[in-house]
């Protein structure tokens, strides 16, 4: 008799999974519904995050300013709050969104190319290469904004070129082989960056320096721009989700499946090291977001790409919204730098992914 | 009909001298030979992942250097000997992969797509564990669901790289059984690389024995396995009589004389 119910139990629990629990593939329908679930709770971490400071504002205020920016009419509030929230908080959240998308969808991209979770923007060297182009014209470019995105995008695709050439084997690029390329370029990268920033000038050092830890306050004229690169950087990898899916498995293999294998390589490449040029950029090299933000979409919502790519760059931006606002108020009125945050959130919550995932 | 005709390939070193064989329509072709003969490079060519220096293959006439990249895999299944299993797709998820050349590049998978899934999960029995993650599933289990994702697209050709190197013998009979029955039912023409002489003999209509990238014999198991031509390929001591059960070729090493 109880081994009658526990059958009976035992099936009821595997249709239930089978209807809720573990679903067997990704639909249209789950992944329309998730990613507008990870949307209201991206415009809620921002709402938070505006509202959040060393001067208290609410969230009502907060959010009739918004309203007023997007639809017009002139909302009721203090022209301190307005000043606070339009010309400071909000470029600043803004960035945080659109920094933490790329990198989260730049670590999600290299770990399906390299078939590799632990791959990210920052292990391979990609982050050093972007901060070597940024301040190489810092320095010999400085009246031009803009062309730090653009020098970053070119020192990430030059590092990724040399990571890739060191990482080829005789027989093609074993992945291992090419996170120790990129560990060793990483290296190389971070002492020319040292060396360069150590030979400014006092002021403008300290200034890089704080930029190179990671420090979302002081690039709000380059956020057009910067969101432009990234939404091209984003589209690019997700045109490829399919591909990469089967990519992930084994490229050979995905050859033989009808994946372009080459075009997607370098498609994807170029778009991964696009957004990571443009993130480091306005920020720094801030760690860890392109390592967890994917590796934790993944355990909840599988490992399809066409999923995990713009799921990660919604829970990126909520996440590095989040972390800026303890960077913000944590030691105020001094601030934190976001990269320390990132680090200090990263490194536990990534132990404890990879234990899981093992 | 598979047929290739005088295959030449180099790694630097010469690999495959001049290598030429055909397997017709639903038969069960085994590629056998010690290590380093050019077995994989041969099924690579095979599958399109190397281009030979000289030769050429074709299935039904039809250079397959002429084919474009998807219809070639339409054309064409292939289960590798290894393959990367570090993320939790679900096996549903992974047999779908093989439907990939029949769709869209962007998008999701069509109501076909997915019948066809079920049907491959269905006739490699892995339907059960469809919502699994593959990280999840054993070895054997993990064949099954690579071999269901290299025929959803009911190829003509199925190529597999050492299918059973890695099981128990049960498994390894299970999977040589799905693989003849695929072979005999859905008229495939299976191309498998393997070690295991006395399986090749039981499921194989053909087998073709490689030695330093020359073909050394090729045919039925019964006209070709003999203890002269396994001793010449494996050099090794070696005795070959008749199954008691199927009375096909039986091979016992002599070992530890």
């Amino acid at each position: 008799m109880t081994q009658v119910v526990q059958l009976r139990m035992t099936t009821a629990v595997t249709k239930m999974k089978k209807r809720v629990g573990t679903p067997e593939r990704l639909t249209t329908q789950r992944l329309v519904f998730t990613l507008c679930v990870l949307a209201v709770l991206l415009f809620i971490v921002g709402i938070i995050s505006i509202a959040t400071g060393s001067e208290q504002v609410s969230f009502s205020t907060v959010v009739r300013i918004i309203s007023e920016k997007i639809i017009g009419g002139v909302a009721d509030v203090s022209p301190e709050h307005r000043l606070i929230i339009s010309e400071i908080r909000l470029p600043r959240v803004l960035m945080a969104i659109v920094v933490g998308s790329a990198l989260a969808v730049a670590g999600s991209a290299y770990q399906a190319l390299l078939r590799n979770p632990l791959a990210d923007p920052g292990i391979l060297g990609i982050s050093s290469g972007a901060a070597l182009g940024a301040i190489t014209a810092t320095i010999f470019a400085e009246s031009l904004p803009i062309s730090r995105p653009v020098a970053a995008f070119v020192g990430a695709v030059l590092t990724i070129a040399v990571v890739y050439a060191l990482g080829q084997g005789r027989r093609g690029s074993g992945t291992e082989r090419l996170i120790l390329a990129g560990v060793i370029t990483n290296a190389s990268l971070s002492s020319i960056v040292i060396f360069l920033v150590t030979s400014a000038s006092g002021a403008r050092q300290r200034s890089v320096l704080s930029w190179l830890i990671g420090d979302l306050s002081g690039e709000s004229r380059l956020l057009l721009p910067v969101a432009l690169f990234v939404m091209i950087g984003i589209g690019a990898v997700y045109v490829n989700a399919r591909s990469l899916n089967l990519m992930m498995i084994g490229e050979e293999e995905a050859l033989t499946l009808g994946v372009e294998t080459r075009r997607v390589k370098i498609a994807v490449y170029l778009a991964a090291s696009l957004l990571t040029g443009a993130a480091v950029a306005v920020s720094g090299a801030i760690g860890f977001v392109g390592l967890i933000i994917p590796h934790s979409v993944r355990l909840v919502g599988g490992s399809d790409n066409r999923l995990v790519i713009p799921a990660s760059a919604l829970v990126g931006g909520a996440f590095l919204m989040l972390a800026d606002t303890i960077a913000r108020t944590v030691v105020a009125p001094r601030e934190l730098n976001i990269g320390v945050i990132t680090s200090l959130v990263g490194a536990p919550v990534f132990v404890y992914l990879l234990r899981r995932t093992n | 009909m598979l047929e290739a005709y005088n295959l030449e390939f180099s790694y630097g070193r010469p690999v495959l001298k001049g290598v030429s064989f055909s397997a017709g329509q639903g038969e069960l072709f085994a590629l056998l030979g010690p290590n380093g003969s050019g077995k994989s490079t041969l099924i690579k060519i095979i599958v399109g992942i190397l281009h030979a220096e000289r030769g050429t293959v074709s299935i039904d006439g039809r250079d397959l250097t002429s084919i474009p990249r998807r219809d070639l895999a339409k054309l064409v299944g292939y289960v590798a000997q290894e393959s990367a299993m570090r993320f939790p797709l679900t096996a549903m998820e992974l047999v779908l992969q093989g439907r990939f050349a029949q769709g869209r590049l962007i998008g999701f998978e069509s109501e076909r797509d997915i019948s066809e899934a079920e049907w491959a999960m269905g006739v490699t029995e892995t339907l059960e564990y469809a919502a699994r993650p593959v990280t999840e599933l054993s070895g054997g289990e993990r064949q099954r669901v690579m071999l269901a994702r290299a025929i959803a697209v009911r190829p003509k050709v199925l190529v597999l790289d050492e299918p059973v190197a890695n099981l128990d013998v049960a498994h390894q009979v299970k999977m040589l059984g799905l693989i003849k029955r695929l072979s005999v039912e859905e008229e495939m023409t299976a191309v498998v690389v393997t070690h295991e002489l006395n399986l090749a003999a039981e499921f194989a209509n053909k087998v073709l024995f490689l030695r330093q990238g020359e073909v050394i014999k090729s045919g039925p198991p019964r006209e070709v396995m003999t203890e002269e031509v396994l001793r010449g390929v494996f050099e090794t001591d070696l005795i070959v009589d008749d199954s008691p059960i199927s009375g096909a070729p039986r091979v016992t090493l002599i070992a530890g004389q």
